[in-house]
């Protein structure tokens, strides 16, 4: 499919989503925390989509907000497609978890709140990945800060 | 006669019990809690991070050149695929064509690395399963790859010879003949693999049937490399997305639909057939012609997003960077193939023998500091 075919037909299941092609060689689509969900589970059903292919989740700080950005590639249609989902709540943020319908995401999303501190509702795991537990604060964060191990602030 | 029935007090009870040390990974780097019940495997949960340096972090801070440095860190078998993706995501992004000559000297390096690191994952996938011998044999092939390697950049392991704009020198004159003299000894030497382990019954008694992993889940979990072809998903990079000179060359993707550990094994030994066919047909024609094009001293990205994928040995290598058109990148994210493959083992191990454990483990092929980055 092509990018303005997929651009109408995901316009058709929610409307007013914003699409961008610039600055990327992809097709990036930005969503609200609400619709996450109901796009996602349409983008891996419908079969003129199909999504099969979660190749990269990436937690970003776009400062002010927070958000993840989902890459997705259809193994049939060889189409691929960027999600992308911010929230602007620093202290709690909290998006729903992909796991349902992409196991791989596990493990990203886990990656994800060790790094950001961003929760994924309805994770079956969800807990610290690569550092301990009493690890203090989300060191990808942009204003993270480690007065012992950071030699450039 | 009569039979009596002897009461026992035996329970039956879930314990845990920490994994290894058995493959190499496991010495320390990589933690498996395993859940068992007597010997049958409930849950198989990893404990990451013992060597986890966060590279992604350093890279905000870095130049697009100091990145580089910083990626054979990460998969240090498959270093110079590894170099090979921030390169080309770096020229790809600043519109800089590559002279041909780069483009080929950088494929038979790629796959040399991936000849390397197969022998290596051969020789230990042997020594896992309990066959001493490989490791040896393994080892001796591999050491001809790394001499070249020297030869060529002063490097055995972490290589750093790709540079954003091309190669940082050309290749040393030895090298062709030397890389010719390391195919003809190899092909002699990669039936010897078959004979020693492929066909010994004990070896295949203990991967048929064992771990496996289908289709369907292989794309779920994200699998990617030999394991996710051994299930029967087309999944290389170097077909479906060519860089360098991937395109002019013609090789079979290894592909089986067994799915299981036995499959994944003979997908490396065919790949290394492939390798070797690739680096015949670029080797006696490499381009003559610069090996760098000019880049600014300092290279500043436009504004916007890249991604850049690549086959390394272990599978499909990401490069995500978000620039602001600064120096530095503004968010680098590596999506590293060995992070989804170990996503799997709970769902290939469950239900198994910790022996089959040992043996699956060994066909993902797993290096923890790409994983743990």
């Amino acid at each position: 499919m092509t990018n303005e075919a997929l651009q109408n037909l995901i316009n058709t299941w929610i409307p007013d989503l914003e699409f961008s092609e610039e600055g990327s060689q992809f097709l990036n689509v930005t969503v609200t925390p609400e619709n996450l969900h109901q796009l996602m589970i349409e983008l891996k059903k419908n079969k003129e989509t199909s999504f099969d292919l979660l190749f990269c989740l990436s937690g970003v700080d776009w400062q002010p907000e927070l958000g993840v950005v989902y890459h997705l590639e259809s193994t049939t249609h060889r189409h691929i497609i960027v999600v992308k989902v911010k929230t602007a709540d620093r202290e709690n943020p909290a998006l729903d978890s992909v796991c349902d319908i992409w196991r791989t995401a596990e493990f990203h999303e886990r990656e994800v709140f060790d790094f950001f501190g961003i929760k994924f509702n309805n994770h079956p795991n969800l807990k610290r990945l690569f550092l301990t537990d009493e690890w203090e604060g989300f060191p990808l964060r942009k204003d993270y800060e480690d007065e012992i191990n950071m030699v450039i602030k | 006669m009569e039979t009596t029935v002897v009461k026992s007090n035996f329970k039956s009870e879930e314990y845990f019990i920490n994994m290894g040390p058995q493959h190499p990974a496991t010495h320390g780097v990589l933690r498996l809690l395993l859940t068992i019940d007597g010997e049958i495997i409930k849950r198989v949960e990893p404990d990451l991070g013992y060597i986890h340096r966060s590279i992604e972090k350093m890279c905000e801070r870095d130049s697009y050149q100091q990145i580089v440095h910083l990626t054979d860190r990460m998969d240090y078998l498959s270093s110079h695929i590894n170099n090979e993706a921030v390169c080309l995501t770096v020229e790809n992004a600043l519109q800089l064509e590559m002279p041909e000559r780069v483009k080929v000297i950088r494929t038979i390096l790629s796959e040399l690395t991936r000849i390397a690191s197969h022998t290596l994952w051969w020789g230990v996938m042997g020594m896992d399963v309990g066959a001493l011998t490989t490791y040896f044999y393994g080892f001796r092939d591999r050491e001809l790859i790394n001499d070249i390697f020297e030869e060529t950049c002063g490097a055995r392991l972490t290589m750093n010879y790709n540079i954003p704009g091309g190669l940082m020198f050309d290749i040393h004159p030895n090298f062709v003949k030397r890389t010719k003299d390391f195919i003809t000894h190899f092909k002699t030497k990669l039936p010897e693999y078959d004979t020693l382990l492929t066909g010994n019954v004990i070896f295949q008694k203990r991967t048929k049937g064992v771990g496996i992993l289908t289709k369907e889940d292989a794309i779920s979990f994200g699998a990617s490399g030999p394991v996710g072809r051994a299930s029967g998903y087309s999944c290389d990079v170097r077909k479906h997305h060519p860089y360098s000179a991937y395109d002019r060359v013609t090789f079979n993707e290894a592909l089986k639909t067994e799915g299981d550990t036995f499959a994944r094994y003979q997908v490396r030994i065919q790949e290394m057939w492939e390798s070797i066919s690739i680096i015949e047909q670029l080797i006696d024609n490499i381009p003559e012609g610069d090996v760098q094009v000019a880049t600014n001293a300092v290279i500043k990205l436009p504004k916007g997003e890249y991604y850049q994928k690549v086959e390394t040995a272990r599978g499909e290598l990401g490069v995500y960077v978000i620039s602001t058109g600064t120096k530095n990148p503004y968010r680098v994210k590596f999506r590293s193939p060995g992070f989804s493959n170990l996503s799997l083992l709970n769902h290939i191990a469950v239900g198994g023998k910790i022996g089959d454990l040992v043996a699956s483990m060994a066909t993902l092929d797993l290096v923890i500091p790409d994983i743990d980055r």
